[in-house]
């Protein structure tokens, strides 16, 4: 009961902003060009995710046939280069995360240029990535990577360094040696903090594909919504828009339950 | 001397270096503990027995004298002296079985045997009903038998304990007391056990070493020699309460004059 009171209530201020947004088009407040009526962008979406062709049983099974959508492929086409850069970003970052946190020898050599590298946006790689990758998907995937990076590898960093001494101390004194510390003590004893930056390198990748698809490729939703302006379809932009946001969300949700999932010991340690 | 003692204490000095000042924690501490003994390290907090203990333990060797086990003389912490923490110190990724397991895997037990060890020191210990619980669900005193019990895995000869049973609330940490005191009985572990409770002091050890707040010196070294189990109502137990009431006051008084100073440094 409480659960659907609270799902109600939270429904309650998109009803009105959709209501108003269909009062200003209804009433012809705006032009159709500018801001499509919410019934128009939905026709657009379904359509937009709509198989194009009639279902045709020598082409492939029902299955594949449902996912020949415009909307689908260019999801897909986007998940995958968010996939692929971040496993190459956080891939990187991890290891480099683990030793600079460990040795404060490493920590000195690589910290100066991580510091100088930190804060240049991965969008000011944008012509870098063109000269040197050309067109296509490893531009983009090069820039998600760079996006994802940074974010895994200061939270790794932080990880190793906030591991409290004294399960170092327990592991000293029940006689572990120092890859046994490594491994059994400091790597799970920082997974909170790698699974934080992990899901914050996932939402910086998500960014990152966005944009590198409105230069660098010709499919994918941030190319698909950049195309939709040339042919002033306003109603195919928004539609975009939004599967990116809830597209977004649920890779989101996904990351957080996951880590909830895997750090179960973890959850409300700070209260006890 | 030392052929005799478990744990040897000679000439010990400890010099900390704390905003710039020389801070003397312990100051030609002398003590031997014979094997099998339990001893408390009484005193007020400030008063260098958790230094002492630590130096014991290896992870913070002393500035001048020498610490010897069984005539060996400390360098590094080692599983030879299991140390129980006061904040529990359980890792809180591995379920209470993991946490008992930990340093029985570090020693290459092979499976079967950990088991079976891991086994009856939850029978031991009164955990079987937890063993696949992490450390967040359990109370205080649950996790200090986890503690304990996985110190008693690797079956070190030595236990050093610091204020181990601090944060317990009062029915718990007599429970504890007692549960101690029949494992030591049993397992014939030599003890060095760190409180600022008189009375722990007195319930627990066959031998209180009572320090001064800083320098941290040996302030009287007294047998207990009550018959066990101790009243604590009793009319002996009671005069010997008094007698390190006394004591305790005394460096208390020097700790609060000192903090008003503002010269402590804790």
């Amino acid at each position: 009961m409480k659960r659907i009171k609270s799902a109600a209530s939270g429904i309650l201020v998109p009803l009105a902003a959709l209501a108003f947004w269909q009062l200003l088009s209804s009433m012809g407040w705006v032009n159709a060009v500018i801001l499509p009526s919410p019934m128009q962008v939905l026709t657009k979406w379904w359509a937009y995710l709509r198989p194009l062709e009639a279902f045709d049983p020598t082409q492939g099974s029902y299955l594949q046939w449902c996912f020949t959508g415009e909307l689908i492929q260019d999801a897909l086409g986007s998940l995958y280069r968010v996939l692929v850069g971040f496993l190459i970003g956080g891939g990187l970052a991890l290891p480099l995360g683990l030793a600079m946190g460990y040795s404060k020898l490493v920590y000195g050599l690589f910290n100066p240029l991580i510091q100088v590298l930190r804060p240049i946006p991965p969008i000011a790689y944008i012509p870098l990535s063109i000269l040197w990758f050309g067109l296509g998907n490893p531009p983009a995937i090069f820039l998600i990577s760079i996006g994802a990076f940074f974010p895994v590898l200061m939270n790794t960093v932080a990880g190793v360094q906030n591991v409290d001494s004294i399960y170092l101390r327990v592991g000293r004194n029940l006689g572990a040696s120092r890859f046994t510390q490594f491994t059994r003590i400091i790597l799970p004893a920082a997974t909170p903090y790698i699974f934080t930056g992990a899901r914050i390198g996932m939402g910086t990748a998500f960014i990152v594909v966005i944009v590198s698809e409105m230069i660098a490729v010709n499919n994918g939703l941030g190319y698909r919504i950049l195309e939709a302006r040339e042919y002033l379809w306003s109603d195919k932009i928004i539609a975009g828009m939004f599967t990116i946001g809830l597209l977004g969300l649920g890779i989101d949700t996904l990351m957080s339950r996951l880590s909830s999932h895997l750090l179960k010991w973890h959850r409300g340690l700070e209260q006890s | 001397m030392s052929g005799a003692s478990h744990i040897s204490v000679q000439g010990v000095h400890k010099v900390f270096q704390s905003g710039g000042q020389e801070v003397h924690a312990l100051k030609a501490i002398d003590l031997e503990v014979p094997r099998g003994e339990f001893v408390c390290l009484l005193g007020p907090s400030g008063c260098g027995k958790s230094t002492l203990l630590n130096a014991v333990a290896g992870f913070s060797l002393p500035t001048s004298g020498a610490i010897t086990v069984d005539g060996a003389t400390i360098l590094e912490p080692g599983p030879d002296r299991g140390m129980v923490f006061q904040e529990y110190a359980l890792f809180p990724w591995m379920t209470v079985e993991q946490n008992i397991a930990f340093g029985l895997q570090i020693k290459r037990t092979d499976k079967t045997a950990l088991q079976a060890r891991v086994d009856e020191l939850l029978v031991l210990l009164n955990l079987q009903d937890f063993r696949k619980r992490h450390p967040k669900d359990l109370s205080g005193g649950m996790r200090q038998r986890v503690a304990i019990a996985r110190v008693l895995a690797i079956d070190s000869p030595i236990m050093l304990m610091d204020e181990p049973f601090g944060a317990l609330d009062a029915l718990t940490r007599r429970n504890l007391q007692d549960e101690l005191l029949r494992l030591w009985t049993e397992l014939k572990k030599t003890i060095l056990f760190v409180t600022h409770s008189i009375e722990e002091a007195l319930y627990l050890a066959d031998r209180t070493v009572v320090m001064t707040y800083r320098p941290g010196t040996i302030k009287r070294d007294l047998v207990i020699d009550l018959p066990r189990p101790r009243d604590v109502a009793s009319p002996a137990f009671n005069a010997l309460k008094k007698e390190l009431s006394q004591l305790l006051m005394e460096e208390q008084s020097r700790h609060q004059q000192d903090e008003f100073k503002g010269a402590a440094v804790d």
